[in-house]
């Protein structure tokens, strides 16, 4: 019973912030709907007693990439009122398409669901069961290549973020280190030997 | 009624079809866009870890975990280009976005 109501108003305020993502006037405020969404996917999904994953959730999307985001959406200088312009004529549109999408899933959902003995839930994991452990346990032996690919394609990411944005401006002075480190005293100071000369 | 795998499904179909209707409405603003991609990933991840509880099947979570890394790399690519874009044309309009256009 406890556990129905949390799910009912959870999700709930999933849908909601889901809704506000999409229509908030201002992309900060698209953010932070966001936040609020990943924050109660991550409740939700300890509910499914995914706790790793809930935790890598919130530490992972919501402390990095959606901190990404926010710097991202202040860097920029963005004309809100010129992307507001469509809204009103596309609105139906998303709107149908949606309702399609969302009904065709219910239908299937739904009649699969008869047949299925699916709705019955798993008995709870014991108190010492640890959900860590045992992701680990099936992560680190039979899906190692694909966690070691996955860590190739983040390394692929960082060197590809990297090189878009890092930028050369032209005709801007500056130190080339190497040459200087290689420098030798030869190079620079001239001795020249001469008389000195006096004032009679 | 206790909450079954037809109620996780249906709030991750409804989830997935608010980020299809937010691709429509906000089709101008490159940021929302990818913020609605995110949304849509949150959604099948969703499925994933549903399914892995009800079934029994680690498998999921496992999924998930790949998802998540794929999904970071793909919003800061995402991002970077659109750092890019919004320093050669000072706007990210997709509307001005028609350089290829024969």
């Amino acid at each position: 019973m406890f556990q129905s109501i949390l799910f009912y108003w959870i999700a709930f305020v999933v849908v909601v912030a889901a809704l506000g993502v999409i229509s908030a006037r201002n992309p900060i405020h698209s953010v932070m709907f966001l936040v609020l969404a990943f924050v109660s996917s991550a409740v939700l999904w300890m509910l499914l007693e995914a706790e790793f994953l809930a935790i890598v959730l919130v530490l992972v999307y919501v402390g990095a990439v959606m901190v990404l985001f926010l710097f991202v959406v202040m860097m920029l200088d963005i004309n809100v009122q010129r992307m507001r312009e469509g809204l009103t004529r596309y609105a139906p549109l998303g709107i149908g398409v949606a309702v399609v999408v969302i009904l065709e899933i219910a239908h299937v959902v739904w009649f699969k669901a008869q047949g299925f003995s699916l709705g019955v839930a798993p008995q709870p994991a014991p108190a010492d069961y640890s959900n860590t452990e045992a992701l680990g346990a099936v992560l680190y032996t039979e899906y190692v290549y694909p966690l070691e690919l996955a860590a190739v394609l983040l390394l692929v990411a960082i060197i590809a973020a990297i090189a878009l944005t890092m930028r050369q401006r032209p005709g801007l002075k500056k130190q080339n280190i190497a040459k200087q480190v290689a420098v030798r005293a030869e190079d620079r100071v001239r001795l020249v030997k001469m008389k000195t000369e006096k004032e009679e | 009624m206790s909450i079954g795998l037809t109620h996780y499904l249906l709030l991750s179909a409804i989830l997935f079809s608010i980020s299809v209707a937010g691709i429509f409405i906000n089709r101008k603003n490159v940021i929302v866009l990818l913020m609605c991609i995110e949304l849509m990933v949150l959604a099948v991840n969703f499925n994933f870890i549903a399914f892995s509880h009800y079934l029994g099947d680690l498998s999921g979570q496992i999924f998930v975990f790949f998802i998540l890394t794929v999904a970071a790399a793909e919003s800061a690519i995402g991002l970077a280009i659109l750092i890019l874009l919004f320093r050669n044309r000072s706007s990210i309009n997709v509307e001005d976005m028609d350089g290829m256009r024969g």
